[in-house]
């Protein structure tokens, strides 16, 4: 996992001070102490608490036991939580790079000045990400009724007859639709910011070379760009593995297609407040926070693999 | 009134946790006997949780009435939301209220771990007779009394009379009536449903409850489960054939466009419980004038079945510091004179008194064209069939209906294999919480 | 450093304009116009259907305007409805954006200055172990965080709200990418040699050069804090200390209660005025964007 704390970062040894005085070297700690502080309560506490948890077993009738990792051996055998599994691996292989992939060309377009009123997309495509997951699933929610809905107006007036986006076999593209609206511009943003630091200097060069923009784009800007990249990917496997609010408020419009084990934090959700057994569902927890960083991890190699 | 089974906007949220909660609460016996009387005298503060909208103007009354005593009334969610802060509260041993708004099919769930004081000991049993029976039964769990009933949802049909005349059909009196009433409408305007429904919970077992199935048979922490007997098939056989031809508006009860289906006329009919009208009112402006109420079809023709359809109690949880005060206003706001003030503001009562009265089934609904509503959903009230249980994980069990049941209606399972997939998941639920399960 | 950077400035922006100005191109506008359209079509939903009474909400075309234009005697309704509550929910919210948001910011800020310009023992776990703890699902952790709060007393109050939202991870790395960026290591030195202390020398130095950053941090964790919805549901039981997005959906619930008064045309109202000052906010704090992407951008 360290090297996940290196990449990201732009090269800093030059930045650091070498000689130092022995006293200054907790300094750091100084500073980042209240982060950490605030972390470990809201965080570490919860997740220590969540793995003493996940040894037990609670019963209604019969009350509480130790069972080592029987919880764990259950949860590989889990059905429901390999399908949830498999839901969110293909969400994440499928929309994640759509989303970046609009985001990034987004941040290109406006990036290279080629735009008219470029200010104005840049406002434009983030607002999305101004809006509460509860409020845009209810505007894309009204827009995908087939019945009284948006697609049914589109229906009608076209007298075409659109597929049920809340049907079992397109609500995980229709989720992906409104996770793509709600973060292209956030993402967008990243980009763009880490383009504009890009040192002019490489672009002035490249003129002189006389390379075509397309070369600029990969050779330099890609590249300089590497680390927001990267950190975008893993908050998007993140954001991906955890996928939840926008499943559980579309619920109430698709209970069919959308199960309670839908994804697995949707499942470890269900667990815990609908069935009670928040032993199993700290278990499963845990075992989706190690899948997601086993993931990243993987991603942080081969980012970095790249760059070499 | 209470919601009927549905889900919130937050999603399937639920009750969770009981486990903790069982090593906080303590039990309401060893405070000894009550005396109602002189706990109102000394006054003091209460916590009541509950969303029923009516019981502002009771609390009101009730401190009025009572100068020394202080009502908290919080509205912490509606449902599962407020189950769920509930629960959490019980486990953690803090903020716990002193009186909830409990549904019945969540009030087993809630009296098994415990989490509820019996309010046997504290009055309650003197109050046999004064509720209609099926609310009466709900809110009794194995020897105890966990809570009184607030309201009830006695089903009946409600209807969009313009609709039915428009397209010349007849308004059913028995379930074999109302599949060909279902055809009838839909053939006539392809537009137009006699009902909508994606599966839901509630509704299913109310259903397969008046036609006579007892799918739950509950002793202690003996618990069966069957989906196979007569009535469950009756039900299963009829509503298939409703699914099978594409008869039923496939929008979720609740959901915007559900409130758009009622005021267009494109959902002609809803099957449910007592307290519909006043979301009629309010949900569907337009429907004014068009909409009557008629009993709930009947499996033979001439009988007289009905079934409850929602409603909740007021409970006490067993943490509450203050029960002799808790209990004191539960009664209050459930009987005698808060029950009338509850249903002054729009609530169906769950008490034969104002059932039975005179001004109460007399009045006329303008929503219902000047129709007295109240009598029908009274009279079903007083047919709802007995001997219907929940199961003591009834949360649970409704919150994978969907899951298991629902797939019926968007894929080639059938609703009596979906029952057998809810029954075998609820069956394996109860084993890993310590249930014996037949 | 500083000034010498700001001399060559003007000098930079002149090549930088003949160079990365080229033609504009209207095949790029339209494909990207697409992307706008889409960005954009949900919300002039949003806007159109505030402009409408509940009954045209369900009568009319949801992309066009209804029969009245009814969005002041709508504005007007959710400000009154329930004695004004709406008003209520929205000072919660600005005290929570300002007291999490700002301290979320304030602790990114101080963490990733650390990260960047420190070298202290355990500076390369901090990263991964926050990355770690953020892949395990929060939901899951709910019930947990809310046994922990309920023993320090926190439940119920702006407290359960505002301490957790004062951690964003995403605000830490940005502040340690911008930090590592733009305090020339040279500038802590010289302050270190003066004998400044590193306190003195984070506030009168380092801070002003890390204020664009800041800005953007602050712009996310404000978004992050006024959307804010999962924790407050299960930390908050008395809707006096609700957000907005917790009020609203209250209002949208009271469809589904039997006895509730159906307010869809409040709540799509609602929605409106809650995402408002949001991007009111993002406009105005777009110019601070402006100047610190400028300035980045010189950077060599």
């Amino acid at each position: 996992m360290t090297a996940i704390a290196e990449t990201p970062a732009p090269p800093e040894a030059s930045a650091l001070p070498r000689r130092r005085r022995r006293g200054r070297r907790w300094t750091g700690w100084l500073f980042v102490g209240p982060f950490i502080a605030v972390f470990a309560l809201v965080f570490l506490a919860p997740i220590a608490y969540s793995v003493y948890l996940s040894v037990f077993r609670t019963q209604m009738v019969g009350g509480t036991k130790f069972v080592g990792l029987e919880n764990y051996s259950r949860a590989l055998q889990d059905a429901q939580f390999w399908d949830g599994l498999g839901r969110v691996s293909l969400f994440l292989v499928v929309q994640v790079p759509i989303m970046l992939g609009i985001a990034l060309l987004v941040a290109l377009a406006i990036d290279s000045g080629r735009l008219w009123g470029r200010s104005f997309f840049r406002v434009a495509v983030f607002m999305p990400y101004a809006v509460p997951a509860v409020v845009a699933t209810l505007m894309w929610g009204f827009m995908y009724g087939t019945r009284f809905g948006l697609v049914a107006n589109l229906n009608d007036a076209f007298g075409i007859d659109l597929p049920d986006p809340l049907s079992p076999g397109l609500v995980l593209a229709s989720i992906g639709n409104i996770v793509t609206w709600e973060f292209v511009g956030y993402n967008m943003l990243i980009f763009y910011a880490a383009l504009r630091v890009v040192p002019h200097s490489l672009y002035e060069a490249a003129a002189i070379d006389g390379a075509g923009e397309w070369r600029v784009i990969t050779a330099i800007k890609l590249p300089a760009i590497r680390g927001a990249l990267v950190v975008a990917l893993i908050f998007s496997i993140i954001g991906s593995y955890q996928l939840f609010n926008e499943p559980t408020i579309l619920q109430s419009l698709a209970p069919n297609a959308i199960t309670t084990a839908f994804t697995p934090n949707l499942y470890a959700y269900s667990l815990s407040f609908s069935g009670q057994q928040y032993n199993y569902s700290a278990t499963v927890a845990i075992i989706m926070g190690l899948v997601t960083m086993v993931v990243a991890y993987a991603v942080q190699l081969r980012g970095m693999r790249k760059e070499q | 009134m209470s919601t009927r089974p549905r889900r919130a906007l937050a999603g399937t949220a639920v009750a969770g946790l009981l486990a903790l909660g069982l090593t906080a609460c303590g039990g309401a016996e060893d405070q000894g006997p009550v005396d109602t009387a002189s706990a109102l005298e000394e006054g003091g503060e209460i916590t009541v949780w509950a969303w029923e909208p009516t019981l502002e103007a009771v609390v009101a009354d009730f401190e009025a009435k009572y100068p020394n005593v202080t009502v908290n009334l919080e509205n912490v969610g509606t449902g599962n939301d407020q189950y769920t802060a509930l629960q959490n509260a019980i486990s953690a041993g803090d903020g716990v209220p002193d009186v909830a708004q409990i549904e019945y099919y969540a009030v087993p769930q809630f009296a098994i771990s415990e989490s509820l004081a019996d309010l046997g000991p504290l009055g309650a049993s003197d109050l046999e007779g004064t509720f209609s029976t099926g609310p009466w039964d709900s809110v009794h769990s194995g020897e105890g009394l966990y809570g009184l009933p607030m309201d009830s949802g006695p089903m009946a049909l409600f209807y969009n009379q313009e609709v039915f005349d428009r397209l010349g059909v007849a308004v059913p009196t028995t379930w074999d009536e109302y599949l060909a009433a279902a055809r009838a409408i839909h053939a006539a305007d392809p537009n137009a449903y006699i009902a909508n429904d994606i599966g839901d919970a509630g509704f299913a077992t109310s259903m397969i409850w008046q036609a006579g199935g007892r799918p739950y048979q509950v002793d202690g922490t003996d618990v069966g489960v069957d989906f196979t007997d007569e009535g469950t098939k009756a039900f299963t056989a009829m509503w298939q054939q409703l699914i099978d031809e594409e008869l039923l508006a496939p929008v979720g009860s609740w959901s915007d466009e559900w409130y758009q289906g009622l005021g267009s006329g494109t959902i002609a009919s809803l099957t449910i419980g007592a307290w519909m009208p006043a979301n009629l009112e309010s949900g569907v402006p337009q429907g004014s004038g068009a909409w009557r109420v008629a009993e709930m079809p009947q499996w033979e023709a001439g009988a007289h079945a009905t079934s409850e359809n929602g409603g909740s109690s007021l409970a006490v949880p067993a943490a509450s510091a203050n029960s002799a005060l808790a209990y004191a206003f539960t009664e209050y706001a459930t009987t005698g004179e808060g029950a009338q003030t509850r249903v002054d503001g729009g609530a169906f009562p769950a008490t034969t008194e104002q059932l039975e009265s005179a001004d109460f089934r007399g009045k006329e609904f303008e929503y219902f064209g000047g129709q007295k509503v109240n009598e029908i959903l009274a009279d079903s009230a007083a047919n709802v069939v007995e001997g219907w249980q929940y199961l003591p994980f009834q949360v649970y069990a409704n919150s994978v209906f969907n899951d298991t049941v629902g797939q019926a209606y968007v894929s080639g399972t059938t609703l009596d294999e979906g029952l057998a997939a809810w029954q075998e998941q609820c069956i394996t639920y109860g084993s890993d919480q310590g249930f014996t399960m037949g | 450093m500083t000034t010498s950077t700001k001399q060559r400035l003007p000098r930079l922006r002149a090549q930088h304009r003949s160079l990365t100005r080229p033609r504009r191109s209207p095949l790029l506008t339209a494909l990207t116009l697409i992307v706008l359209v889409y960005s954009l079509a949900p919300l002039v939903w949003l806007f159109i259907n505030a402009t409408k009474t509940q009954a045209d909400l369900f009568d009319s075309f949801g992309l066009w305007f209804g029969g009245d234009f009814a969005l002041w005697d709508n504005i007007q309704q959710t400000l009154a409805y329930d004695d004004g509550v709406f008003g209520r929910w929205f000072a919660n919210t600005v005290l929570y954006v300002v007291a999490g948001a700002g301290g979320a910011t304030f602790l990114a800020v101080l963490g990733g200055y650390a990260l960047a310009k420190f070298d202290f023992p355990g500076r390369r776990g901090v990263f991964a172990l926050v990355i770690g703890a953020v892949a395990v699902p929060g939901t899951a952790l709910a019930v947990p965080t809310f046994l922990m709060f309920s023993q320090m007393g926190l439940t119920n109050t702006p407290w359960a709200v505002i301490i957790p939202s004062l951690i964003s991870p995403f605000g830490l790395y940005l502040m340690w990418v911008f930090a590592a960026e733009s305090i020339p290591a040279e500038l802590l030195e010289a302050a270190r040699m003066d004998g400044a202390g590193e306190f003195r020398t984070f506030f009168q130095i380092s801070l002003p050069l890390l204020a664009p950053g800041t800005v953007t941090v602050l712009l996310f964790t404000t978004v992050a804090t006024w959307n804010n919805y999962f924790l407050p549901l299960i930390m908050l039981r008395d809707a006096d200390w609700y957000p907005l997005t917790l009020g609203l959906n209250a209002w949208n619930a009271q469809a589904s209660t039997a006895g509730g008064e159906a307010i869809f045309n409040l709540v799509i109202t609602g929605s409106l005025l809650t995402i408002l000052p949001l991007l009111a906010a993002f406009l105005l704090l777009q110019r601070y964007w402006q100047s610190g992407l400028t300035l980045g951008s010189v950077k060599e």
